[in-house]
C-alpha cells in the first residue's frame, strides 16, 4: 500500500548527501510510512504480548461474580464479562495466543511448503508433476473451507485448528518456492557449486534456499495476518480455541450473547483482531514494495 | 476457443478426482474408528460385535482403494450419503439450503463490485490525493477487519439500537440487507485494490498515450480504453470471491443465523455428522472449481492472448 506514496528522497535535493550505509531495500522500506507504522504495531503487539503477567491488571481468569458485566471503569478500563472477568487483562493475554496462533500454522506452513517446492522445482519431472497436482489440489478447495475441513475431521480445539491453518498455507509458500527455484537452479553460481561437487542436499540448503527467503518472507508477514484472522474465525464458530482460555475470537463469540446491552465485550476484542490483521498487512506490504521496487 | 475450452475441462479431471480422495480420506483422518466417525455421537453405546457388524455393512472392511472407488461411484450417481442427525439425504440437505447461500452470495457480490470498482477506479484516477489515501485505506481496513466482527457490529446498531432491520434470519429483503453488507464490504476491498493496481498499470500503456494523442478526452481515455483492459484481472478476483462465498459465508451466516449451506456445515461439524461434513465440503468444492473454470473461460473469451498461450 505504499506505492506512489513515498515521500520526496534525499536524492532529489539539490544539497549533497552522504550516501546511507543501509541497504536500498531497507531505505526504500523506511521511507514508506504506511509500512513504518506497521512495523510499529507488530513491534507494540509483541511486546503486549510478552509483557501481558506484568501489564494485565488481573489474572486472565480471576473472577469476580459480584462485578459481572460492568461497563469500563477506572477499575476495569475495558469492563468486565459474564463472571466478571477483566476484559483488558483477557485482551492482553488474548495477544499471546493470537500472535501464536498466527505464527505457528505460517512456520510449519512454510517448512513444509518451502521443503515442497525446492524439491519440486529443483528435480522437476515426475516428483514436480506429482507434488504440484497435490498442491493444485489443496488450492481447489476455498481457504476456510479446507480449514474447516481438517477440523471436521480431526475435531475441534487449538491443536487441530492450528494443523487446519496451517494445512492451507502450505500451497501458497511451495508454489512461490518453486517458482524461484526453477529460475534459480540455471543460475551460474548454483552450476559452479554442481561443478564444485556440491551435493544436491547442500546445494539446496547453501544455494537455492537463500534466494526464496525475501519472496517467502513478504508471503509469510501476509500469512501471519491470514492465519490470525482464519484462527480467529474457527475459535468464533467455536471449532479453535476452546474456553477458558482468553483467545479474542472466543470472547466476540461468547459476547454476542450479551448484546445490546454489554457491547464492550464486543468491541475490544473485535478491534484488538482488526488491529493486530493490520499491523501484518501493513506490514507485509511495505515488506513486498521494499523488496520489489518495480512498481 | 472450443479447444481451449475441452483442454481446461479436461485438466479438471484430475483435481476433482484429487478433491474427491481428499474429502474421503477426512474418514480416515479421524482420530479412532472409520464406523464409529461416520456413526458420530450414535456409536456410543453400540458393542463391538454391533460395531464389526456396521463396519462391514458400511463396507468399512474392504481394502481402501475398493472403497473410494464405490464411494466414488456413488458420487456420480449423485448420492451423498445420509445424514445422522436428520436421515434425510446429503443432497437434499444441501440443496434445501443452497438458495438462501445462493441469495446471500449474490447480494453480496452485487455490494462488493459496486463498493469495490467505484473506490479502486477513484483512488488508480486521482493516485497519490487524498482520494487515493482514503480508498487505500478503507480498502485496507476492508481485508483486516474480520467479517463476523463487522456483521455483530451491523447488528448492534441496525437491529438492537436503531431497531431498523432484523437481526437475524431469513424470508425478506430486510433480512438480506446486513449480512450481504458484511460480506460484500470484505470482498470490496479485494476487488478495490485490484481494480486500483491494474488500472494504474494500464494508464501507463502505450494504448493510453495514443489515445490521448489523439485529443480523446481524458474521461473516454480512462473509461474506454484503460478501464476496459484493466477489468481483466478484476473478473478473476470477482470469480474467486463469488466461488468463495457460494461455498457459504460460513461466517456470516453463523452470525445472522443465515440458512445456508456454510452454517449447516459449521453445525455438522459440531454434532460430528460426518456423513453431511463430507458431503457439504464436496459439495462446496467442486461449486468453488466450477465458479473458477467459468471465470476461466470468461477470461479467455475476454483476452484473445489467453487461448494462444
Amino acid at each position: 500500500m505504499s506505492d506512489g506514496h513515498q515521500a520526496p528522497s534525499a536524492q532529489s535535493t539539490s544539497v549533497p548527501v552522504r550516501a546511507s550505509s543501509r541497504p536500498p531495500a531497507v531505505r526504500r522500506f523506511l521511507r514508506n510510512r504506511a509500512a513504518v507504522v506497521g512495523l510499529i504495531l507488530v513491534v507494540l503487539l509483541v511486546l503486549l504480548a510478552v509483557f501481558a503477567p506484568l501489564l494485565a491488571p488481573y489474572a486472565p481468569d480471576a473472577q469476580n461474580l459480584r462485578a459481572r458485566l460492568r461497563g469500563p471503569s477506572a477499575e476495569h478500563w475495558f469492563g468486565t464479562d459474564e463472571f466478571g472477568r477483566d476484559i483488558l487483562s483477557r485482551v492482553l493475554y488474548g495477544a499471546r495466543i493470537s500472535l501464536f496462533t498466527g505464527l505457528v500454522p505460517v512456520v510449519s506452513g512454510l517448512l513444509v511448503g518451502t521443503t515442497i517446492g525446492l524439491v519440486a522445482g529443483y528435480y522437476r519431472g515426475r516428483i514436480d508433476d506429482v507434488l504440484m497436482r497435490v498442491m493444485d489440489v489443496l488450492l481447489a478447495f476455498p481457504s476456510l473451507l479446507l480449514a474447516l475441513a481438517v477440523v471436521g475431521a480431526l475435531g475441534p480445539g487449538l491443536v487441530n485448528a492450528v494443523i487446519a491453518v496451517a494445512i492451507v498455507a502450505v500451497p501458497g509458500y511451495a508454489r512461490l518456492a518453486r517458482s524461484v527455484v526453477i529460475a534459480t537452479r540455471e543460475e551460474e553460481f548454483v552450476q559452479a557449486a554442481r561443478a564444485l561437487g556440491a551435493r544436491d542436499p547442500r546445494l539446496l540448503v547453501r544455494h537455492v534456499l537463500p534466494t526464496t527467503l525475501g519472496p517467502l518472507s513478504v508471503q509469510a508477514t501476509l500469512g501471519i495476518g491470514f492465519a490470525i484472522l482464519s484462527m480467529a474465525g474457527l475459535s468464533f464458530l467455536g471449532l479453535g480455541v476452546q474456553p477458558p482460555t482468553a483467545d479474542w475470537g472466543e470472547m466476540l463469540a461468547r459476547g454476542r450473547r450479551f448484546l445490546p446491552d454489554s457491547p464492550w465485550l464486543l468491541l475490544y476484542p473485535g478491534a484488538a483482531i482488526s488491529l493486530t490483521v493490520l499491523a501484518f498487512n501493513l506490514f507485509g506490504d511495505g515488506l513486498r514494495d521494499a523488496l520489489d521496487p518495480r512498481d | 476457443m472450443l479447444s481451449y475450452i475441452a483442454r481446461r475441462i479436461l485438466g479438471l479431471v484430475p483435481v476433482l478426482l484429487g478433491v474427491a480422495f481428499l474429502v474421503f480420506t477426512m474418514l480416515w483422518l479421524a482420530p479412532g474408528d472409520p464406523v464409529v466417525a461416520l456413526l458420530g455421537d450414535a456409536a456410543q453405546g453400540i458393542g463391538s460385535d454391533a460395531l464389526a457388524e456396521l463396519r462391514r455393512s458400511y463396507g468399512l472392511d474392504r481394502p481402501f482403494l475398493v472403497q473410494f472407488g464405490s464411494y466414488l461411484g456413488d458420487v456420480l450417481r449423485g448420492d451423498l450419503g445420509e445424514s445422522i442427525r436428520s436421515s434425510q439425504t446429503v443432497l437434499s440437505e444441501i440443496t434445501s439450503r443452497f438458495p438462501a447461500t445462493l441469495a446471500l452470495a449474490g447480494s453480496a457480490m452485487l455490494v462488493a463490485i459496486v463498493i469495490g470498482m467505484v473506490f479502486g477506479v477513484l483512488a488508480a484516477v486521482y493516485r497519490g490525493t487524498i482520494v487515493d489515501h482514503v480508498a487505500v485505506v478503507i480498502a485496507l481496513l476492508g481485508v483486516s477487519i474480520p467479517v463476523f466482527w463487522s456483521g455483530l457490529v451491523l447488528m448492534l446498531v441496525f437491529s438492537l439500537h436503531l431497531d431498523w432491520l432484523p437481526a437475524s434470519g431469513f424470508g425478506s429483503w430486510r433480512h438480506l440487507l446486513m449480512p450481504a453488507a458484511a460480506v460484500g464490504f470484505s470482498s470490496a476491498a479485494f476487488i478495490a485494490r485490484i481494480t486500483r493496481a491494474s488500472l494504474i498499470e494500464a494508464l501507463r500503456q502505450d494504448y493510453v498515450r495514443t489515445a490521448r494523442s489523439k485529443g480523446l478526452s481524458s474521461r473516454a481515455v480512462r473509461l474506454k480504453h484503460a478501464l476496459r483492459n484493466a477489468l481483466l484481472p478484476v473478473v478473476t478476483v470477482v470469480g474467486l470471491q463469488f466461488g468463495g462465498l457460494l461455498g457459504g459465508a460460513v461466517l456470516t451466516e453463523t452470525v445472522f443465523a443465515w440458512p445456508g449451506v456454510g452454517r449447516m456445515l459449521v453445525d455438522a461439524i459440531r454434532t460430528r455428522d460426518m456423513p453431511l461434513v463430507q458431503g457439504t465440503v464436496l459439495f462446496i468444492a467442486v461449486v468453488f472449481i466450477l465458479v473458477n473454470l467459468v471465470v476461466d473461460l470468461s477470461y479467455a473469451a475476454l483476452n484473445p492472448k489467453v487461448r494462444y498461450e
